[in-house]
C-alpha cells in the first residue's frame, strides 16, 4: 500500500469520490434490478452502472496513474469507448430477444408486430412471429 | 490511395487504439498499428456497407456533448426513482416514435443514444412506415417524450449526416 | 491522513460493487425468465469489470487493466451471442 502514499491530496480525494460515486450508481443500478417488477423496467438499470459508473471509476483509475506515473495514462480510454459502442447493443439485442419471445407466447403486454413483413433493416429473413 | 486506404477516418482510429492499447508511441508500434488499420479496412470494405458520410463534425461533437449532460441528468432521474420506496404512482411503457430521417447511420447513432440514456431503450424498428417503439421507464407524458427524441436528438442527427 | 481516507473509500467502493454483483447474482439464480438471467449476467460483468479497476487503484498494478479489458470483451461476446440464441434457438445461422 506505499504507492497510494505518493499521491497527493488534491488528487487521492477526486479519486476517492468518484470511485464511490461509481460504486454507489453500480449499487443503486443492482438494487433496481431487484426490486423493479417487469423485465423491460429491468432491462433499464444496468445503464446506470455502465454509463456513469464506469465512467467515473475509469476517470479515477485515469487520474490515479496518471499522478503515479507522471505521466498520461489513456487507456482507460479504450474501456470507455468500448462500453459505449456495445452497451448499447446488448440491450437492444436483449430487449429485442425479450418482446420475440413475449409475442409469441402470445401476451397481451407487448405491443403486436408490425403488419409488414420487416422487423428490422438488417435483417430481412426475420419474420415477425405468428 | 482510395484504393489502399477506402476509410480513412476508421483506419486513423484504429491506429490511435493500437497507440493506446500498447501505450508508446515509438516507431515500431505506429508501423506496426497502421499495418494492422489498413488490413482491417480491408476488411471492414469487404463488407459492403452501407453509403452515407459525416457532413458536419463540428456538429457531431456538440451532440456528443449534449448527450453526455442527458446521460448525467437521466441517471440522477433513474437513481430517483429506483430509490422511491412508493412503487404505485410511476407508470412504464412501451411508445410508438414516427420518425422523418431514413440515413442508416443516422438512426444507428439514434439507437446508441436512446439505449445508452438510462430510462429509454429502443426496442424495435419499423422500416416499412419509418416508426420506432421504445420502451420508457417513466412514461409520463407521451407528446413530451416524443418532442424530446425528435426535437433534440433527430433533428441534430439529420443535419449531421443528412 | 488522506492516504487512510483513501484506502477506506476503495474498500468501500469494493464492497458497493460486491454488494452489486451479489444483486445481480440473485437476479440470474431468481430469473423468472431467460432473459432475466442473461440480463443479470450481464451486468455481473460489469461489476466485475468496475472491481477489477478498483483492484487495480489499490494495487498500483497496471495488470488488473488489461483483466479488466477481457473481461469486458467476454462479457460482450457472451451476452451477444445469449441473446441471439433466445431470439432464434440458434446462436450462427
Amino acid at each position: 500500500m506505499t504507492h497510494l502514499a505518493d499521491l497527493p491530496v488534491w488528487a487521492a480525494i477526486p479519486v476517492a469520490l468518484l470511485l464511490l460515486l461509481g460504486a454507489s450508481l453500480a449499487l443503486i443500478g443492482s438494487i433496481g434490478f431487484v426490486r423493479l417488477r417487469s423485465f423491460y423496467e429491468r432491462v433499464h438499470a444496468p445503464t446506470l452502472g455502465t454509463t456513469m459508473g464506469i465512467g467515473s471509476v475509469l476517470l479515477a483509475s485515469m487520474l490515479c496513474f496518471t499522478v503515479l506515473q507522471s505521466r498520461p495514462a489513456l487507456h482507460e480510454i479504450l474501456i470507455a469507448v468500448f462500453m459505449i459502442v456495445t452497451t448499447p447493443i446488448t440491450l437492444m439485442l436483449l430487449a429485442r430477444a425479450a418482446l420475440y419471445r413475449d409475442r409469441s407466447e402470445g401476451s397481451d403486454d407487448v405491443p403486436s408486430a408490425p403488419p409488414a413483413q420487416t422487423t428490422a433493416p438488417s435483417a430481412p429473413d426475420a419474420a415477425p412471429p405468428v | 490511395m482510395k484504393r489502399w486506404f477506402p476509410y480513412p477516418l476508421l483506419t486513423a482510429a484504429l491506429v490511435a487504439m493500437w497507440l493506446l492499447l500498447t501505450e508508446s508511441v515509438a516507431l515500431g508500434s505506429i508501423l506496426m498499428g497502421a499495418i494492422l488499420a489498413t488490413v482491417a479496412v480491408w476488411g471492414f470494405a469487404a463488407l459492403d456497407p452501407p453509403g452515407g458520410r459525416l457532413k458536419r463534425p463540428r456538429a457531431a461533437f456538440a451532440l456528443a456533448a449534449l448527450v453526455m449532460a442527458d446521460i448525467a441528468r437521466s441517471n440522477l432521474a433513474v437513481v430517483k426513482i429506483i430509490l422511491n420506496p412508493r412503487k404505485t404512482e410511476r407508470v412504464s411503457g412501451f411508445l410508438h416514435i414516427p420518425l422523418d430521417m431514413r440515413a442508416p447511420y443516422g438512426l444507428a447513432t439514434l439507437a446508441c443514444i436512446i439505449t445508452a440514456t438510462p430510462g429509454t431503450i429502443w426496442v424495435e424498428y419499423n422500416s416499412a412506415n419509418n416508426t420506432i417503439l421504445l420502451h420508457i421507464l417513466d412514461l409520463v407524458d407521451e407528446s413530451t417524450w416524443i418532442d424530446t427524441i425528435k426535437g433534440r436528438y433527430e433533428r441534430r442527427l439529420m443535419e449531421i449526416f443528412e | 491522513m488522506t492516504t487512510t481516507l483513501l484506502l477506506w473509500s476503495i474498500f468501500l467502493a469494493q464492497i458497493l460493487l460486491v454488494v452489486a454483483m451479489a444483486c445481480a447474482t440473485f437476479r440470474v439464480l431468481r430469473g423468472p425468465r431467460a432473459q432475466d438471467r442473461v440480463l443479470g449476467l450481464d451486468t455481473l460483468y460489469v461489476n466485475a469489470t468496475m472491481l477489477l479497476l478498483t483492484f487495480g487503484i489499490r494495487t498500483g498494478s497496471t495488470l488488473y487493466f488489461e483483466a479488466a479489458l477481457i473481461i469486458a470483451l467476454l462479457g460482450f461476446v457472451a451476452t451477444a451471442a445469449l441473446a441471439k440464441f433466445l431470439m432464434r434457438g440458434e446462436v450462427i445461422e
